[in-house]
């Protein structure tokens, strides 16, 4: 490799230092690796710090009657048994032993009399199993995790874009990128490479996702030739904020149901008693984001087009140190007291299940060398995620993804990278600015967004999908022609420009496995298929590049075990 | 539609000046809702550090009208339209660009805290009412707003010798946790500089987590500090060990 650019050389890299991320660096260091992450924004701030409700384990503090078995069923029919059976099984048997070694590293639960680990109740969990901190577990997460890796000397890249994968051969070599503050290029060297960069949510208009959020691994990975999976199905949390618009999408923490918050239409009705009546306000995301979304195109909506939550029946003090960040939130940005009335809440586009493709126990994407974790990866979740299963997949699956890319490195000869690829990478974040005429970044993402707000939303009809995939590729043209005006020290414009191409690949995987999808199953619903298919039900579908196209292809869903299957069975 | 101005910095360390952009107010905007309009509309290329916009991640720190707030949860309709609203960087840190300032010397002093060290032994139970003083502490979302107006630090740059309050809310954290088996107090004396703060309590006004930063973690381990090196009494015993030592 010639100097022209700044190299840095590592066992394992890690794309993303959200919780996944962090967790796999921890792990890969534990192993003897050399680890270095690379993180768009500083140390600390990666969307794990916006998770409130809880980490989901068995733990039986609360409830004795918990075990993995439970927390595995709720899993598998929470994801409407699309879930790769593996993951759910090692995701449930593991997490309570994540969240232990989170307290050894200096976590601070809220706690039980006894005092243990408090645990709350959430959507589609048969037992009270969220470990949490007020509503800020996420932050209590990723500061703890931040803290691990600080004091075991770990490397970290800040405010730096990975934008493409170095291959040598079949196999990953390395990533290319550059450093935000004075726009320079960089080059990383890895044995190993673990993708842990999180969604998609900003491609959609009402979103609780920040700027980071635009499938960037996925999309790296996609191109490198990994393959993507489920990637139709893309959660819209049920209560996300709607009033005043500057505060749209805004997450408002399921613990509010979790505490007895309840949901209620403009006429006053308790809606959640048709829609779900055993469950209620508790069922999954995916029901009750349907369920309101229907009271509002029927009219019984609020005045701005939501919903009421109200959880001013609990003592004001219960509630503010239970859920101080939402009583904050809403009394400093929409002037509510939720002590006192409701809030009005409606649909928010919030997670993807679906990403690339693993091996369950070892995180290993479809090429060699390359791992992910996390949002970023497909499989836990199947169709469908419960709350409080990602904060737990993050610490499961980072740590395996750690272990097997600290091994895999141990285990192969340093890669060699290829000056063209490099070059290549250089020349395409550069082209922008070369441009004398084309629009700018801004306007193609909001079109965008509106495209997949109107059309990839909540429910779905082959009309809308196939006018997307149009419009999606219209909107590539635009973007390929970007133009980025300014210079290259901390430019958001000439960033944004790059994440456009991620996010048009990653909502063409979306709409493409939509519109295949001839059925209604969890996170996806189709209006002109509104029933569950069985022999949809069998099957995932797989994304993978084909030259300048995507190569669809259905693979059947993984089968279970027979003690497994039982358990299921029993369980009902 | 209501209109305001906005007079933001815009320029590099070689210098720059407040450009005045015009922006449409709608209901509950806040000041970062603002700057983003001017980034889609006005200056593509404008810079400005955010994440969450829901004042948990702490990366939008700026100073509004001369104080130091988070943008994403100071509303427009707090602030008087009359005149222009101006959004500057944070004067303590070295300017990047525009809005964005070099927080790495904050990453640098975290490095130096001694992390968690469990008491051995322990059976890891703890009573709420034992650990809500350091939950206190753990709600910090690294905004650095404390650090930004702490004026040991923002007037007499004493970066050297002193941490500042986010550390020392940090290790107050650590100090307060009730299974921690470590004594981080010597640190908090000779490398943190905790003498230089004269608990003026600009750090505590200005926590968007209302974190009582001076009287609940400054003043308890300048305290602790009192009580291991200045106490009189131990002062003498430890000469009578010494001498006797000797």
């Amino acid at each position: 490799m010639n100097e022209k650019y700044e190299t840095h050389e590592h066992d394992v890299l890690i794309i993303g230092a959200g919780g996944a991320g962090l967790r796999a660096a921890v792990e890969a260091l534990n192993q003897g690796a050399s680890v270095g992450v690379v993180c768009k924004s500083l140390l600390g701030k990666a969307h794990t710090v916006m998770a409130e409700g809880g980490i989901a384990a068995a733990m039986a503090n609360v409830d004795a009657g918990d075990n993995w078995r439970t927390h595995f069923c709720d899993t598998m029919r929470g994801g409407k048994f699309l879930n790769n059976w593996r993951m759910a099984q090692l995701h449930a048997q593991e997490a309570p032993d994540r969240v232990r070694e989170l307290e050894q590293w200096g976590a601070l639960f809220d706690r039980t009399e006894s005092g243990d680990i408090m645990q709350r109740a959430f959507g589609g969990h048969t037992f009270k199993r969220l470990c949490h901190v007020g509503d800020r577990t996420g932050l209590e997460m990723i500061r703890t995790l931040q803290d691990r890796g600080v004091s075991m000397g770990i490397d970290v890249y800040m405010e730096c874009t990975v934008t493409r994968l170095l291959k040598d051969g079949d196999r990953v070599a390395g990533a290319f990128g550059y450093w935000r503050e004075q726009g320079r290029f960089v080059v990383f060297k890895a044995k190993s490479v673990v993708i842990a960069t999180g969604g998609i949510g900003k491609a959609w208009k009402v979103t609780s996702n920040s700027w980071e959020y635009t499938g960037d691994g996925m999309a790296l990975a996609y191109e490198a030739g990994a393959e993507l999976m489920d990637m139709e199905f893309v959660q819209f949390h049920p209560t996300g904020m709607v009033w005043p618009p500057g505060v749209q999408g805004i997450l408002v923490t399921e613990a509010v149901r979790g505490e007895g918050g309840v949901l209620r239409n403009r006429l006053g009705e308790r809606f959640m008693e048709k829609y779900d009546p055993k469950r209620m306000e508790l069922s999954t995301r995916d029901v009750v984001a349907r369920s309101i979304y229907t009271e509002v195109r029927e009219g019984r909506g609020t005045e701005h087009g939501g919903a009421y939550l109200d959880i001013s029946h609990k003592p004001a003090e219960y509630v503010k140190r239970k859920l101080p960040g939402m009583y904050h939130q809403f009394k400093e940005l929409a002037d509510v007291d939720i002590t006192a009335g409701p809030m009005e809440v409606g649909p928010t586009c919030h997670y993807v299940m679906g990403g690339i493709r693993v091996d369950a126990e070892s995180a290993q994407a479809s090429i060699p060398g390359l791992f992910a974790a996390g949002e970023a990866a497909a499989g836990l979740h199947g169709a469908n995620r419960l709350g409080g299963n990602s904060l737990s997949d993050l610490l499961v699956f980072g740590r395996r993804a750690g272990v097997a890319a600290a091994k895999h490195a141990k285990e192969t000869a340093a890669p060699t990278l290829d000056a063209a690829q490099v070059e290549d990478a250089a020349r395409e974040m550069l082209q922008p600015f070369e441009r004398r005429d084309g629009e700018g970044p801004y306007e193609i993402h909001r079109e965008l967004q509106d495209t997949l707000q109107a059309l990839v939303g909540i429910y779905r009809n082959e009309d809308d999908l196939k006018r997307a995939l149009a419009e999606i590729e219209c909107l590539r043209d635009r973007a390929a022609r970007v133009r980025v005006e300014g210079s290259r020290l901390f430019n958001p414009g000439w960033h944004l420009a790059r994440d456009l191409k991620s996010m048009l690949t990653v909502v063409e995987c979306v709409t493409l496995c939509a519109l295949a999808r001839k059925e209604s199953r969890g996170a996806h619903s189709r209006l002109d298929f509104p029933e569950y298919d069985a022999e949809w039900g069998k099957k995932n579908n797989v994304i993978v590049r084909d030259g300048a196209g995507m190569a669809l292809r259905q693979i059947p869903v993984r089968e279970m075990p027979e003690d497994l299957k039982q358990l299921v069975a029993d369980e009902k | 539609m209501a209109e305001a101005v906005l007079a933001v910095f815009r320029g590099t360390r070689e210098g720059g000046a407040a450009v005045d952009y015009r922006v449409p107010i709608a209901p509950g905007m806040v000041v970062l809702d603002a700057l983003h309009y001017i980034q889609g509309h006005l200056a593509p290329d404008l810079a400005v550090r955010w994440n969450c916009k829901a004042g948990r991640c702490g990366s939008c720190s700026a100073e509004v009208n001369g104080r130091p707030r988070l943008t994403c949860k100071t509303r427009m309709d707090s602030l008087p339209t009359d005149k222009p609203i101006t959004v500057a960087p944070m004067k303590t840190f070295p300017l990047i660009k525009d809005l964005v300032t070099d927080v790495s010397w904050n990453y640098q002093v975290n490095k130096k805290i001694p992390a968690f060290s469990p008491r051995p032994g322990t059976d890891w139970k703890m009573l709420q009412a034992d650990v809500d003083r350091a939950q206190e502490f753990r709600k910090c979302i690294e905004c650095f707003l404390c650090q930004d107006v702490c004026h040991v630090l923002r007037d007499h740059q004493k970066q050297e010798q002193y941490a500042g309050p986010r550390f020392f809310v940090r290790v107050a954290g650590l100090e307060m946790h009730p299974l921690d088996g470590l004594s981080r107090i010597k640190g908090i004396k000779d490398q943190m500089g905790i003498g230089f703060c004269n608990i003026t309590k600009c750090c505590t006004e200005v926590c968007p987590e209302s974190i009582h930063i001076t009287d609940n973690a400054i003043i308890p381990l300048k305290e602790r500090v009192v009580d291991q090196f200045y106490d009189p009494l131990v002062w003498i015993a430890r000469k009578f060990r010494r001498s006797g030592d000797s």
